[in-house]
């Protein structure tokens, strides 16, 4: 057994409202340079939809992630190291996305909506960010939003196509639900196995996964190789980028700014120790359904002396195993089943996890006399607006019977409490049928629908004044290089105030509220 | 003149050139390795790089090597092996010219879609502009030399008794002009265009070739990096 410690994120798409707030904070932080307009290290899709990028869940196209072999060994699926030399596959991607999966980044013409007064309503016209030249738009991030669309995107939706014909088109039944996404930090992660250079590479203290700007050569195979299509290629400085989990301010023990900024609440940062040996093992799990279960065999219980004797040995520190036994995403991944992995199907160990949304389901029994027959909600999740299997593709690698019990478990949870406020009877005995008891579902309740602060995240502060500074670990060519950047005033300021003294606390306090950076 | 001329161009020039190649290289990889990246910009334009790309990376390699061969096995040790002169000349030709011919279609693809892609052309840096010309200026010459000054002009120049000479005595340090001065004139200019890259090659995206991720084929898929040990994987 080898522990290792990973930070990892729960997000609750039933509390998503699709605001987008985690990506516009997000960009405003990390890619509002030029040569990364596109660049979304999170992002909130609509589902059933295409996607960002277009169709990514198409790995017969993308060829992300990992299959197994013919001898049932792990392999990249865009091909071993063997394949990728003898097509030499370093001078043309074959399977690299083209900028246009993604969008041409623009911005508009507003100077002439500052000209001389003229006989027509002045227009501002999309300009290209790359060419500077006008441009017509006919794609863009989140084109498909709320189901903009959706006689396409439906179709073009990797996730619907096991589901029955009829859901698809029948606009009376249809559904849809957010998806917000970011890197998944995986613990087999498939763009670090890709990178000929050995420029990407997971934090050993933490897990995050991160590409050193320093090393990157701008070989491409980790755009390929990730399943997610979250690692992009900068055409300003020709290097990898990604989500880096918010590493400086993790460290400080704060959340990323996604998570910090969330409206709805809906994200969870944890530590969640896990047995590395262990890995490789599970990802050669030829069952797809079982992959899920494989990696939830991969976690480990804090709290057992052995792990934790063991953890001490192999040089996680105490804070850390201290925060990872008040771990959010081990109460709701591991001890109460309710948040999956997005396709685990990728073979990558994903560790950004998800809660299954409910709703609409809930008006089925939370109307008048529905507390009266609670057994209603299990005839009612089998009909649910969002199909049970187009979860199950997106969060279970189809398998249906686990996000079933999920639904059940929040279900029943919502029906206890509400009879519990409402001073209505409740029989406890029906939270025995889906794995629950008393106390067992008013802790879930406080941590999903109250949420406080301190309860979601629960994060370690790095030991970095031990050992050299992690920051510079990173490299940090590509965010230096930033020319004529909107925010290198703010940044020198901050340089100012941090020199004078300020601890980067306060300098954060004064610098970032309400989403954006001020002066 | 002759003879100045001779002196500037076949001793001094090759010297600077290989010299800014020489020492610009290590202090780009000691100094500015951070910087140095393969450039692509196959995000922005793929059909025509697929062509182009895979035709001049594989052209130019064999190419180099060619020119390698040419260069460093000198005739007495072809003669020991008893190939004779035409065998080797014609065995060349076809080679070298295969591999000219696929790095040319490859150049003239990339650099049309170089100037005439509006997104490839506009995050082009001046240098890569440089690059994409002189190299199809040097093929140009190159194959020009080969297979229509040496063939048809003077069928009875022989490169490996006079330019391969001289070119050894730059690696000992005791180049002899005059030897140069008996090569035709494309071959000549060929030449100098290709020291010319040389000198240039570790300030543009050129120096991409030395970092080959060779190291990839034998290491582990997952790496992993602790904190304070940079660039160590383990």
């Amino acid at each position: 057994m080898k522990v290792k410690a990973q930070i990892s994120m729960v997000l609750n798409l039933d509390k998503c409202i699709g605001c987008h707030t985690c990506s516009v904070t997000c960009k405003q932080t990390w890619t509002n340079r030029p040569g990364a307009e596109y660049m979304w290290f999170n992002n909130v899709e609509t589902r059933p939809g295409v996607g960002y990028p277009k169709k990514w869940e198409d790995e017969s196209h993308y060829k992300g992630g990992w299959k197994l072999n013919r001898k049932g060994k792990l392999e990249l699926r865009a091909g071993s190291k063997l394949n990728k030399v003898a097509l030499a596959k370093i001078f043309y991607n074959p399977d690299m996305p083209n900028l246009d999966d993604y969008y041409e980044p623009w911005t508009y013409d507003y100077q002439t909506l500052f000209g001389k007064e003229s006989k027509h309503q002045p227009v501002a016209r999309a300009k290209s960010q790359i060419t500077g030249e006008y441009m017509d738009l006919t794609n863009g991030p989140n084109w498909d939003d709320d189901l903009a669309g959706s006689d396409r995107s439906f179709g073009e939706d990797p996730n619907m196509q096991n589901i029955e014909s009829d859901i698809k088109g029948n606009f009376e039944r249809t559904f849809m639900m957010y998806l917000p996404r970011l890197c998944e930090h995986c613990l087999n992660a498939a763009c670090v196995a890709s990178c000929p250079s050995g420029a990407m590479y997971k934090r050993d203290e933490d897990g995050i996964v991160l590409v050193d700007q320093e090393r990157c050569r701008g070989w491409r195979f980790c755009m390929t190789g990730c399943p997610y299509k979250k690692v992009y290629f900068n055409w300003n400085t020709n290097k990898a980028e990604k989500c880096t989990f918010c590493y400086p301010r993790i460290e400080e023990g704060l959340p990323t700014v996604c998570s910090e900024t969330c409206v709805g609440r809906i994200r969870y940062i944890g530590v969640i120790l896990y047995d590395a040996d262990r890995v490789a093992e599970a990802c050669e799990e030829p069952d797809d359904t079982k992959l899920y279960e494989a990696q939830l065999g991969l976690f480990l219980d804090p709290n057992d002396p052995e792990v934790v004797e063991q953890a001490l040995a192999d040089g996680v520190d105490m804070e850390t195993i201290r925060c990872a036994q008040k771990s959010p995403i081990y109460k709701m991944a591991v001890e109460q089943k309710i948040a999956f992995p997005l396709h685990p199907e990728y073979r990558t160990m994903p560790m950004v996890w998800y809660v299954p949304p409910l709703s609409p389901i809930m008006n089925y029994f939370e109307g008048k006399n529905s507390i009266k027959y609670p057994e209603m909600i299990f005839p009612a999740i089998n009909e649910m607006r969002i199909p049970v299997e187009y979860l199950a593709n997106l969060l279970s690698g189809g398998n249906t019977e686990v996000i079933k019990n999920a639904l059940y478990k929040l279900a029943m949870m919502r029906l206890y409490m509400r009879a519990k406020t409402s001073g209505k009877d409740f029989d406890p005995a029906k939270l025995d049928r889906v794995g629950l008891t008393e106390d067992s579902a008013t802790s879930l309740y406080r941590l999903l629908a109250i949420a406080k602060y301190e309860d979601r995240f629960v994060i370690p502060k790095s030991k970095k004044e031990k050992v050299a500074p992690v920051a510079e670990d990173q490299g940090g060519l590509g965010f230096e290089q930033c020319n004529g950047c909107a925010l290198a005033p703010v940044h020198g300021s901050m340089l100012r105030k941090a020199k004078a003294g300020e601890s980067t606390k306060d300098i954060y306090a004064e610098s970032f509220y309400g989403g954006i950076w001020r002066d | 003149m002759d003879n100045v001329w001779g002196y500037i161009l076949w001793v001094i020039f090759p010297y600077v050139a290989l010299g800014s190649f020489f020492f610009g290289t290590i202090i780009r990889l000691a100094l500015y390795g951070g910087n140095i990246t393969a450039k692509s910009s196959e995000l922005l334009e793929k059909k025509q790089l697929m062509i182009g790309s895979i035709l001049f990376h594989i052209g130019i390699i064999f190419v180099f090597f060619g020119h390698v061969v040419g260069i460093f096995i000198p005739k007495s040790f072809t003669d020991f092996l008893g190939i004779p002169n035409e065998v080797y000349h014609i065995g060349a030709l076809v080679m070298g010219g295969t591999a000219g011919f696929m790095a040319l279609a490859g150049m003239i693809i990339l650099s049309y879609r170089r100037f005439s892609n509006k997104r490839v052309f506009k995050t082009s840096s001046f240098s890569d502009l440089v690059v994409n010309v002189s190299f199809l200026i040097v093929i140009v010459l190159g194959l020009s030399a080969s297979l229509i000054e040496g063939t048809v002009f003077h069928p009875e120049f022989n490169y490996r008794l006079n330019l391969s000479v001289w070119a050894r005595q730059l690696f000992y340090f005791h180049p002899n002009y005059h030897l140069m001065l008996q090569v035709p004139i494309v071959f000549r200019i060929h030449v100098i265009c290709g020291l010319l890259i040389f000198a240039f090659f570790p300030y543009t995206r050129l120096v991409h070739a030395l970092t080959l991720p060779w190291q990839y084929i034998f290491r582990r898929p997952i790496v992993y990096r602790k904190k304070g040990l940079r660039g160590r994987s383990k």
